[in-house]
């Protein structure tokens, strides 16, 4: 028998596959599939302090194994997500989930995060400083390590709840953005955020996406993701999670040995909506097939 | 929702740009006409949402024109191969609200989802009349299959080569009916809502991620609310529409 658990920030996870932020909504959608209690968490649709709309449509496009999204944290607002959406999950997920949170002003984030700190189910706060698809907030904490040790610092201080930060590639130095959130108090790292890309249309001579720009994910940018994983779990000692492409068991592999603790799962539960399930089920298979017992044994080996 | 490996029966050209394939499927997802499949396609990484023609047990038979590198590959999808598919998706139409003798309009390539929608309709008894709009002849499809069904059928051409010249709401103006259905581009619903007289449906397009009410890449404002087109749509009734 192999061992799937893993340890992160201090919650125990029956396996390392956690479906991404913004591919999941609240769980709804896939548990009318399959019981999504298989997976090792899940990080729940970006939430906000207000109800957003997000961006105007069209919000997607077909690019080279992957795509881009311009979404822009639609979601309902905290409160509405406390008192319809998290009651409807518990009923569905009796696992810690991951609340993942954004904001467009510092006030914003510590509000969202402490709203959700009373909330029971909720294991980590997962706090996106790296959206790259709205204007005036999101990724701009996320590319200035000042800027992203302060968002760390202040949620730091109203929650006991782990934090991890989840950080943008746009940059030039990621792992000097990942340190600032350690020595600010961040318990995590989770990355990559989507890279930021445009399509035209030929046609129209114009982008495809209203928003001009969108975030790019799938297979296509998962060396990216294993590079930074990489480099990041070097340089601090917190858990890193890693996603980018992660689209096989396979690949979870390859994230861990790199140095994930855990592993999102992002744009492939779009295309596939068994691809999580798939990968738990397959996790025990290919770890065997590499001669490995534990998953916990492979973290950072490649370092 | 369903995902499965559908072998194809068969793949023909109706006209230039318009072709029909029929799939082996397990339709016991399929609850109202309306409703679409999202098609895996080799070397694409997104799916390919297609409206549902019509279905019966074991079988399901798609309409789709030729716009883009995802259709295009479509074509050359060989009879006996296999083609990875979620069917079943959306909310399809409603004919509840039908009344006892609704009119059917579709446009182009909004034509097919009328086909199952009639079917069902004239299943329940109702008496059906079909407006179908085309470019011009050499587009027209399905004229023939609408009236074996038994509905009322009516053809418009924009260049006049068939049928009444005009649009489908050319038609639309001379009769009397009791609710409206219809598919097609947006000009053709502005001019539908125009001059409509009744309560009715309309089917909405937008590029999706998931089809499934995931990634809300689709999301629309409706007076309702916000809407996913591929969850909550892509039928929206005409009282909640945002123009």
């Amino acid at each position: 028998m192999v061992n799937t658990k893993v340890n992160l920030c201090g919650i125990t996870l029956d396996n390392p596959v956690i479906p991404a932020s913004g591919t999941f909504g609240f769980g709804q959608e896939f548990h009318e599939l399959y019981d999504i209690n298989c997976l090792g968490s899940f990080s729940f649709k970006g939430t906000t302090l207000e109800p957003r709309f997000g961006n105007p449509t069209p919000r997607i496009a077909e690019c080279p194994s992957g795509m881009l999204n311009a979404v822009g944290l639609q979601n309902p607002g905290v409160d509405h997500v406390i008192t319809h959406e998290l009651p409807e999950l518990r009923k569905i997920f009796h696992k810690p989930v991951m609340a993942n949170i954004s904001g467009f002003a510092v006030e914003e984030y510590v509000q969202v995060c402490e709203k959700l700190d009373r909330e029971d189910g909720i294991g980590w706060l997962e706090v996106n400083i790296s959206c790259p698809n709205v204007h005036g907030g999101g990724m701009s904490f996320g590319t200035d390590p000042k800027a992203a040790a302060e968002v760390t610092g202040a949620v730091r201080a109203v929650t006991k709840k782990p934090i991890i930060i989840k950080l943008s590639p746009n940059v030039t130095d990621i792992v000097s953005i990942a340190k600032a959130c350690e020595d600010a108090g961040a318990d995590g790292v989770s990355l990559i955020n989507t890279l930021m890309g445009m399509r035209l249309n030929l046609r129209t001579r114009k982008p495809i996406i209203a928003n001009v720009t969108g975030g790019y994910s799938g297979p296509a940018v998962f060396p990216v993701a294993v590079r930074m994983v990489y480099q990041v779990s070097k340089a601090v000692s917190i858990p890193v999670v890693g996603m980018g492409g992660v689209s096989t068991a396979k690949d979870v592999l390859e994230m861990m040995m790199a140095g994930a603790t855990a592993v999102e799962v992002g744009a492939a539960n779009l295309v596939d909506p068994f691809a999580s399930k798939n990968i738990v089920e397959d996790l025990p298979k290919v770890m065997q097939e590499y001669g490995i017992e534990s998953l916990t044994d492979i973290i950072g080996a490649a370092h | 929702m369903k995902q499965q490996d559908c072998v194809i029966l068969e793949n023909k050209p109706l006209t230039e740009l318009v072709w029909q394939m029929k799939l082996q499927a397990d339709t016991s997802a399929i609850t109202a006409p309306g409703q679409f499949v999202n098609l895996k396609l080799e070397g694409l990484y997104l799916r390919r949402p297609i409206s549902i023609c019509d279905w019966d047990e074991e079988s399901l038979t798609i309409i789709y024109k030729v716009v883009g590198e995802g259709t295009q590959q479509m074509t050359t999808l060989q009879q006996g191969s296999k083609i990875d598919t979620l069917i079943g998706l959306g909310n399809g139409y409603d004919t509840s609200k039908s009344g006892s003798d609704p009119v059917l309009l579709g446009g182009g390539v909004g034509v097919p989802p009328m086909y199952g929608l009639a079917k069902k309709l004239l299943g329940e008894g109702k008496s059906v009349k079909v407006i179908l709009g085309f470019n011009t002849k050499e587009e027209i499809f399905y004229e023939e299959q609408f009236k074996a069904l038994g509905a009322e059928v009516f053809v418009t051409t924009a260049d006049g080569s068939y049928g009444t010249k005009g649009f489908v709401t050319d038609v639309l103006k001379t009769l009397s009916y009791s609710y409206f259905f219809t598919c097609g581009p947006m000009p053709m619903f502005r001019a539908i809502e125009a001059v409509a007289q009744t309560s009715g449906q309309y089917s909405f397009e937008e590029r999706m991620g998931c089809g499934f009410g995931a990634c809300m890449g689709c999301t629309c404002k409706t007076k309702y609310g916000n809407k996913r087109i591929c969850k909550d749509g892509p039928v929206l009734e005409r009282e909640e529409v945002v123009w």
